[in-house]
């Protein structure tokens, strides 16, 4: 770069050279473009400046551009399993009889015999004959007749309501038991399918299952046909299966077996509208959504306003009690400086960050509004941060003030506050300005680190603080490292922007420390 | 010099009545303390008295019916029989809660300041040393790094990388999960490992300052004439950096140094938190949150002696080291 300036200092317009005695080789700069050019010199504090100028740009235009308001939530549908059936397998035998003579006691009674693998037996002087029709199917018959069985396929009419007569259930049970795809019974001609379902011709009569299919919960009716379809997987092993009810909704329902209690649960998959939160990374959400389902870049953004502004406010504050104390304790010496200067080793002594952590313990009990709260914080931390600033003003007024145009300016009847607030006070400008880039660095710093202990800026409002303040989560910290990591990155940037502007500018306004 | 540091230790204690008389106002100025919280918790039981009379009954009991400033002189009279009053929040006299804690932020401060020492001095040395080469500006923007470094953010992130990727240290607490089975040195080291990462953050944290006061105080002392009279004495560079300046140098370091010293009791008020370490920051922290005045009030008189003890130490250092300061 100074090559450059060479050349074009040493050719005017005509791109003659200008000879050695030419006034215009002799290029004339002031002292703040002396300071500019020793800034813009520095290649770090550039990096800061570029910095600094991103982090303004996102923070006060990107909420602009942004698409999302900052406490604009946004949902999602979530597909939740509820336990919606519970399947059992029929283990009892249960019965059903022709005519009245199959009682409760006949039934135990062939049971005995059944298990005790007889194929008759005596009941009150009355023999009875036990026939295994197919696996797990009996009858039981008196005198050549049959007069009831034993079984434990359930059948259930299609229809609701109708009652099965015995001759067909029992034909229906033995040719399902035998693997038969169709029988007779009556005069009227059946199919089965492998489902176990009973046509008669076309038209669907009856259903033979193992599985009884129970609802969960209490306001759920299930209709037959999705008994059916429930059984029909279970009896396939399909581990899920799709069901469209008769109101045309469809539904996924997984089916879980449960080995202990040789039951199986279906669950049935519904939507639930919810807030979209901790959602990753999308095209939609470019660095996903927070804890209460906002956009976290919009978020950030939004943070980012706060806690500059919150540090510039905190740093004016500052900058004014102190050029104002430091400036009159600086110039008046003797008792005043005494005095304001043991004010200033007060505040000084007054530990910052409890006295933070209380005040801000306090606010919680009194459940200011965020906004006030707001407020108060800048102010707070104002009041608290002049004391460095004003023994810096009055340490360098001390010395300037002996200074020859000092003398001038009482020689000429200038008033006091005009000698301190526009002769002294910008001599002490660019130690002021090193000072507060700092401290602006550490105020947003302690703005943060009170928002992260909740104790600072609070929700609805963002602050990059209050952003981290979620790895206090320890899932969030391992998981959802989108969610506190830019607002990190971004604190850190910014503060070490600061930092690093302002150690350029101590450079650039003290020529004596770059040789 | 004797007059001067019985002048300093007078001008103190009127500064400390004063930081005292604006904390005790604050505190009790507070809308919420603990008591409040304890009357509407006792008013709530069954068959109990009123929220009202509950508080008056409390306020009594806890001194506090007093006005703000024979409140605050009962409890400066209280301070010089040695009594700090029992904590609300811990139950326990103030000053044994304190000792029971004190210890443990003392060694984590200790440790952290001699690491942040062997580290930070000879970095600054180097980078002035080799003013504007890149090793300087590597130094110069770790130092600032350090600096800008959020606390809670670094803690986080070391959190994530060494508790939860690599498994080293536990995320919380001082002792592990099975440190009542472990014999005397588990016990220690136990201990020793959970202070691992506390005090890395704290080192790393503060690292910086100490970093850019060495490089500037060595910069301002290898500028000086001395400098470049040993220089054209023909000493070697080793001999000139080494045994001139660097001597030089200490003169700002151990006062500054000196000055931090009482510091190490402060505790460290994160740090100490975001880890669950029981120092006294931890121990404050929850105290000051749950509005116990006694304790809150000791822990705020005692950071302000300390800050006051650093300073005076810091000015009775500087004239000590230097010769060629003389305080009349």
């Amino acid at each position: 770069m100074s090559k450059r300036d060479k050349k074009e200092e040493i050719k005017n317009v005509t791109g003659e050279e200008y000879s050695l005695s030419d006034d215009r080789r002799v290029k004339i700069l002031s002292p703040g473009a002396l300071v500019a050019k020793r800034f813009f010199r520095n290649s770090i504090a550039l990096v800061g400046l570029v910095v600094l100028i991103f982090m303004f740009l996102f923070s006060f235009l990107g909420g602009l551009i942004s698409p999302y308001r900052q406490d604009q939530r946004f949902f999602r549908t979530d597909y939740i399993y509820k336990e919606y059936a519970g399947v059992v397998e029929n283990e009892e035998f249960r019965y059903a009889a022709e005519g009245s003579d199959f009682s409760t006691a006949l039934q135990a009674q062939m049971l005995l015999a059944m298990q005790r693998g007889k194929d008759a037996f005596a009941y009150r002087d009355v023999a009875y004959e036990i026939a295994e029709e197919g696996p797990e199917l009996y009858s039981i018959s008196k005198d050549g007749k049959v007069i009831g069985i034993a079984y434990k396929d359930i059948v259930s009419p299609s229809v609701e309501g109708t009652d099965i007569p015995f001759r067909l259930k029992f034909d229906a049970l033995k040719a399902f038991a035998n693997g038969e795809t169709s029988f007779t019974s009556g005069s009227d001609d059946y199919s089965i399918d492998e489902g176990g379902v009973v046509y008669k011709g076309e038209t669907e009569v009856a259903f033979i299952s193992r599985y009884v299919v129970n609802s969960v919960m209490a306001d759920v009716f299930l209709t037959r046909d999705f008994k059916e379809a429930t059984a029909a997987a279970i009896a396939t092993g399909d581990p899920d299966f799709v069901y469209t009810d008769e109101n045309g909704e469809t539904h996924e329902y997984l089916i879980e077996f449960n080995p202990e209690k040789n039951t199986w649960s279906v669950r049935q998959e519904t939507a639930s509208y919810v807030y979209d939160t901790y959602s990753s990374p999308s095209k939609e959400h470019w660095l996903g959504t927070d804890r209460n389902g906002m956009d976290m870049l919009t978020r950030l953004m939004y943070g980012g306003r706060v806690s500059l502004v919150i540090g510039f406010i905190v740093e004016i504050i500052a900058t004014l009690i102190g050029i104002i104390l430091g400036g009159i304790a600086g110039y008046f010496g003797k008792w005043v400086d005494n005095l304001i200067m043991r004010i200033v080793d007060i505040f000084y002594c007054i530990p910052t960050m409890p006295i933070l952590l209380i005040l801000g313990a306090a606010m919680d009990a009194m459940n200011l509004d965020p906004k006030i709260r707001m407020l108060y914080l800048m102010l707070i931390l104002g009041f608290l941060g002049w004391p460095g600033l004003a023994r810096l003003i009055r340490g360098q007024i001390l010395s300037l003030r002996e200074q020859e145009f000092m003398t001038a300016t009482e020689s000429s009847g200038l008033s006091v506050p005009r000698r301190i607030f526009k002769h002294l006070v910008p001599n002490v400008i660019p130690q002021l300005i090193v000072s507060c880039t700092m401290g602006l660095g550490s105020t947003i710093i302690m703005e943060a680190t009170l928002s992260f202990l909740g104790l600072g800026v609070r929700f609805p409002f963002a602050s990059w603080g209050n952003i981290i303040n979620d790895v206090n989560d320890t899932h969030v910290l391992t998981t959802y490292l989108f969610i506190w990591i830019p607002a990190g990155v971004l604190l850190l940037a910014t503060v070490l922007a600061f930092n690093l502007v302002g150690d350029g500018l101590r450079d650039a306004f003290d020529p004596k420390m770059k040789r | 010099m004797r007059k001067y540091i019985l002048k300093r230790i007078l001008l103190s204690i009127v500064i400390l009545f004063f930081v005292t008389l604006i904390i005790y106002t604050l505190m009790r100025c507070l809308p919420t303390s603990y008591i409040e919280g304890i009357a509407r918790q006792k008013s709530m039981q069954p068959g109990s008295k009123s929220y009202e009379e509950w508080m008056a009954q409390l306020t009594a009991m806890y001194n506090m019916d007093k006005g703000i400033i024979p409140g605050f002189i009962a409890w400066w009279g209280s301070i010089f029989r040695g009594d700090f009053g029992d904590s609300w929040y811990y139950t326990v006299p103030v000053i044994e809660k304190f000792n029971e804690v004190i210890w443990l932020s003392f060694i984590m401060g200790a440790i952290s300041m001699v690491l942040e020492l062997i580290i930070a001095i000879p970095l600054g040395i180097l980078a002035a040393t080799k003013q504007y080469s890149k090793t300087d500006y590597t130094i110069t923007v770790i130092a600032l790094a350090g600096i800008s470094l959020p606390t809670f953010f670094f803690a986080s992130l070391m959190k994530l990388v060494f508790s939860v990727k690599l498994g080293w240290f536990d995320l919380f607490g001082l002792v592990g999960r099975n440190h009542e089975q472990l014999t005397e040195w588990g016990k220690f080291l136990d201990k020793a490992n959970h202070l691992v990462l506390p005090i890395v953050v704290l080192v790393v944290i503060s690292i910086g300052g100490l970093m850019r006061y060495t490089r500037t105080n060595m910069l301002e002392v290898l500028n000086s004439d001395y400098i470049r009279t040993a220089r054209a004495k023909g000493l070697s560079e080793r001999k000139v950096i080494y045994h001139h300046a660097f001597r030089n140098t200490l003169i700002p370091l151990v006062t500054i140094v000196g000055g931090s010293l009482p510091g190490l009791f402060s505790g460290a008020l994160l740090t100490e938190t975001l880890f669950s370490i029981p120092g006294i920051g931890y121990t404050s922290y929850h105290a000051m949150t749950g509005g116990d005045i006694p304790f809150s009030m000791f822990y705020l008189t005692f950071l302000a002696v300390l800050t006051l003890a650093g300073n005076l130490i810091a000015d009775i250092l500087y004239a000590v080291v230097d010769p060629r300061v003389r305080i009349a």
